[in-house]
């Protein structure tokens, strides 16, 4: 008989690559079996690190993985501002930058303002080369001693000048 | 371990409670009101919508009720004006999102909002600013949404997850963007999802199919039971100008505690549908002809007593009501008719004279949840009886061993142990599970402190019933297990007891000559047939249930509906009641004979279907047809039992268990060539009876028709989901969409009964011959 490969019942969870799930799987032996719900946010965060946003589908990979209703997953990523749920978020780069209290004494919205300019979007857009996205930032990013500052993935740059936001988003690949 | 309990004190009244008991609980076993909105006696403690805050001593704070365990020696105040100025305050709180829609709103007049509010909160808000807008989500034809009213109590949530078995809806967002929701659009799924309807406390989640049909003060309640599965459901049906407009759950802990299956809820629908018989019909060359109740009686009388006994054939729904049932069979023996049945998807009868009086789950609902193993024998409990399924998946949650032995994999919403064979080796695979006492089933069951082995509704009709029926019952003696059946209908242990079946009477009287079961009469050699609420969909074979009715000479029906498929065949329509239009009693499988009135007004000349009866009786000119109530007929029936143990399923072949298949089910349940495969026929849970068939909401439930296949099979005859196939029984052949099922054993096609495509199909467990279409 001619080996005919049985694709039509994949596992939703099959949408996650290799390096996903050794990541998360690096997180399940942390917690105990029955407790796979643990390493949500870790696997979450896997998915981000690779697709910068989270689909649906890998959402839906997620819980199948996890063993978890995918409604369980929809609350968790809804719920945290580290995660993007909306592909137009999907860029390389994702940008924060500060504008509660102490920034906003500080001049965040000029450095705001500047980094709009320069990229030519606006707050919760981004590029059309998918390199850079403004996030819109509701939260105080704790920072407020080195104030302005912005987040890049997950590096805070702090004491920004206009001059120092070309240096840091020149110098991203 | 000993409860302890402790005196604690409440508005200064001392109260005995179960120490650790939440004040809550305590509370309300004294009749002491705490406002609550997301507490739930049955639910987790959620403890979020604050509602309940009460004054404690000691505390500086007021503290949740629903959330404080009670200790020796607390002291609780409810009205104090600490407690007061918590609730009043959470009150305004919980309103300031909320919209002040309630003159158009379902939920007013019985919201726990308005209620509340009236009680306990304020007559004005501090809050002048903007009120936030939620979107509504469509999550189906069953309940609509409003999300704007929402106060994010989540018992809706804590619904899903803790009682359905499948969390479906969910908190999506954070903080004052939070939403109750299902974050994609979907149908909510699961078979109790209505319940989150009653459970709401808002007008949030309300029923979809009675929407803006009336306000609730103007509807009026009657206390009814639910007409289709064995559980016998306590029902509130509430009309409006005399008319069903929706049914809620009444509490009874013992059978449905605080819920309802979808269809209990929404069947109602289908009682005034379009094909609802209104007046006495009768069939002249063809042609119907409407006719008085005199005309249509008599010409019935004179068709029944002009009749061929021997070639006439009775069958009855067990969805009737023990009263039909039971004048019914009266009606037939009186004039000699001895060919009576219920069983219309059963097929093998071969051990009938073996049979308890009725069967029985052989404990009170209740106990199913202390089971610690159950063996479920060709059942799909989860569709077939949703509140039982619900009790095994309470006591699979406590760690019961359940155990399945099935023609497909069923879907459960808990861990079940399921062996999934063809129909054709179902027996077999019992057989070897019986033969082996080291076996993981026997095991389980042996050690259980209590363990049970349930006979199913697929076993009930499958081919090889008797047999299978015979070794389960061995399992069942030999590890010490209880055995039980799960019914099929609403009242088929009431069809037993009435009599409705060839070969005894009522109250399980053995007959001197007994007629033969539906198999042997259901063809072209009976010339008369009466249907009592019965037509093609109930049955196993509805190919052959076509031809014998089609070929006979008169077909009378007695039944609120009459399709065009009916028409065909019917030669007189007597109007008969659905069970909300009638009063009437059902036994349920725990033994429970439940009695309930009629709610609504029947349409136009329909009469209470037990009455029509009874005037047949009266004009067939049969003795002794007297009754004036449906409560004497009971009462008879209770007489005739008396002494008799019904619920007593000891299954009695003489110490011979014939394990052997019966001829029937050889000749149906083999696997022949290529491209045949064997049909698996479990019946859709909306299609199982009539009146359910009739219901609109739910029918828009039921997924697309199509071929299930094992993913196997479809990859060696080139098939993907999706693709059109060829199905053909008999000379019919239908086409359908394949669609990939693991669960379903090689060489076999999962093709449901009781839908509509299927109903010109042959047997339930029959062969099917698929090809890809096209070719």
């Amino acid at each position: 008989m001619t080996e005919q490969p049985i694709t039509m019942l994949k596992r939703k969870s099959a949408l996650l690559s290799h390096h996903e799930r050794e990541d998360i799987d690096s997180w399940l032996k942390r917690y105990p079996e029955d407790k796979k719900q643990s390493a949500l946010l870790a696997a979450l965060r896997a998915v981000m690190h690779e697709d910068h946003y989270l689909s649906r589908e890998k959402m839906d990979a997620v819980a199948d993985y996890l063993g978890l209703p995918e409604i369980a997953v929809y609350e968790v990523a809804s719920f945290y501002s580290m995660y993007e749920m909306d592909a137009k978020a999907a860029a390389k780069y994702s940008i924060s930058v500060c504008t509660n209290v102490s920034c906003m004494l500080c001049g965040s919205d000029g450095i705001l303002e500047h980094i709009e300019g320069k990229l030519g979007i606006k707050l919760g857009e981004a590029t059309p080369d998918g390199k850079f996205f403004l996030k819109v930032e509701e939260e105080c990013l704790a920072a407020c001693s080195s104030a302005p500052m912005m987040q890049v993935n997950h590096v805070y740059h702090t004491h920004l000048t206009p001059e120092k936001v070309d240096e840091i988003l020149d110098g991203l690949e | 371990m000993a409860e302890e309990f402790v005196t604690i004190e409440i508005n200064d009244q001392p109260i005995q409670a179960r120490k650790g008991a939440m004040l809550i609980e305590v509370a309300d076993d004294n009749g002491i009101t705490i406002p609550r909105f997301c507490y739930h006696k049955k639910l987790s403690v959620a403890a979020n919508c604050r509602m309940c805050l009460v004054e404690m001593e000691k505390s500086w704070k007021a503290i949740p009720a629903c959330a404080t365990p009670v200790n020796a020696g607390m002291k609780f105040w409810t009205r104090s004006e600490k407690a007061r100025n918590a609730q009043k305050a959470i009150m305004e709180f919980l309103l300031i999102n909320h919209p002040l829609d309630c003159p158009i709103c379902d939920q007013g007049g019985e919201c726990e909002l308005q209620d509340v509010s009236v009680g306990y909160g304020s007559n004005k808000s501090q809050y002048a600013e903007i009120k936030r807008v939620v979107l509504d989500k469509d999550i189906g034809p069953l309940i609509e949404t409003e999300m704007t009213r929402c106060i994010q109590c989540t018992r809706c949530v804590r619904f899903g997850d803790e009682i359905a078995g499948m969390r479906e809806m969910g908190g999506v967002g954070r903080g004052d963007r939070l939403e109750i929701g299902t974050y994609i659009e979907k149908s909510l799924k699961s078979e109790l999802s209505g319940n989150v309807i009653d459970l709401c406390p808002v007008g949030a989640l309300t029923a979809k199919p009675s929407r803006y049909k009336a306000r609730a003060w103007e509807m009026q309640s009657h206390d009814s039971i639910a007409p289709h599965d064995c559980v016998g459901s306590n029902l509130h049906v509430h009309t409006f100008q005399k008319e069903v407009v929706r049914a809620v759950p009444r509490d009874n802990e013992a059978i449905n505690e605080c819920w309802i299956s979808d269809r209990d809820r929404f069947s109602y629908q289908g009682i005034r549908s379009a094909d609802r018989i209104t007046k006495p019909q009768i069939k002249r060359d063809g042609h119907w002809y409407d006719a008085t109740w005199q005309q249509a009686l008599d010409a019935t009388a004179e068709i029944l007593r002009a009749a061929d006994p021997v070639r006439t054939g009775a069958l009855a729904n067990a969805t009737s009501t023990l009263e039909e049932l039971y004048l019914f069979q009266r009606l037939m023996r009186g004039l000699n008719i001895r060919n009576i049945d219920h069983r219309l998807r059963q097929t093998d009868f071969s051990d009938q004279d073996a049979a308890p009086i009725c069967p029985s789950l052989g404990m009170p609902i209740e106990q199913l949840e202390q089971q610690n193993a159950v063996f479920l024998v060709g059942s799909n409990a989860r569709q077939e009886q949703p509140l039982l399924n619900h009790r095994l998946r309470k006591a699979a949650l406590k760690g019961a061993q359940v155990m399945a032995l099935n023609p497909r994999a069923f879907d459960f919403n808990y861990d079940v142990a399921q062996q999934a064979v063809a129909p054709a080796e179902m027996l077999q695979a019992l057989q070897a599970i019986a033969n082996d006492p080291d076996n993981g089933v026997m095991a389980a069951l042996q050690q259980a402190e209590h363990a049970t082995v349930l006979l199913g509704n697929v076993a009930t009709q499958h081919p090889d019933f008797a047999a299978l029926r015979a070794v389960a019952y061995t399992i069942a003696q030999q590890t010490g297990a209880t055995f039980g059946y799960l019914a099929e209908s609403a009242n088929s242990v009431g069809a037993w007891v009435t009599g409705v079946v060839p070969h005894r009477l009522s109250a399980g009287r053995e007959l001197k000559q007994p007629g033969v079961p539906v198999s042997e009469f259901l063809n072209d050699k009976t010339r008369t047939f009466v249907l009592l609420n019965t037509e093609l969909a109930d049955f196993a074979n509805p190919q052959q249930a076509m031809q014998a009715l089609s070929a006979a000479a008169n077909v009378i029906v007695i039944a609120p509906f009459a399709d065009e498929t009916t028409r065909k065949y019917a030669t007189v329509l007597l109007p008969g009641s659905t069970f909300a239009e009638t009063s009437g009693t059902f036994c349920n499988v725990a033994g429970q004979w439940q009695s309930f009135k009629g709610a609504a007004k029947l349409p136009d000349e329909a009469r209470p279907t037990w009455k029509i009866l009874r005037v047949l009786g009266n004009t067939a000119g049969v003795p002794e047809f007297d009754w004036v109530a449906t409560e004497e007929i009971v009462a008879e029936l209770h007489l005739e039992l008396d002494g008799v143990e019904s619920c007593n399923n000891t299954y009695n072949a003489d110490g011979r268990m014939q394990y052997a298949p019966t001829e029937e089910g050889r000749g149906v349940l083999h696997t022949p060539s290529s491209n045949h495969f064997q049909r698996i026929g479990d019946v859709e849970m909306y299609r199982v009876d009539p009146l359910v068939r009739r219901a609109k909401a739910l029918q828009a439930m039921i997924p697309p028709a199509a071929v299930h296949l094992n993913p196997q099979d479809a990859a060696n005859m080139g098939v993907a989901a999706g693709d059109a196939l060829k199905v053909s029984q008999g000379a019919v052949v239908i086409t359908l969409p394949a669609q990939l099922d693991a669960g379903i054993p090689v060489g076999c096609a999962g093709v449901q009964s009781g839908i509509e495509i299927s109903s010109v199909l042959g047997a339930a467990f029959g062969t099917l011959q698929i090809t890809k279409a096209g070719e």
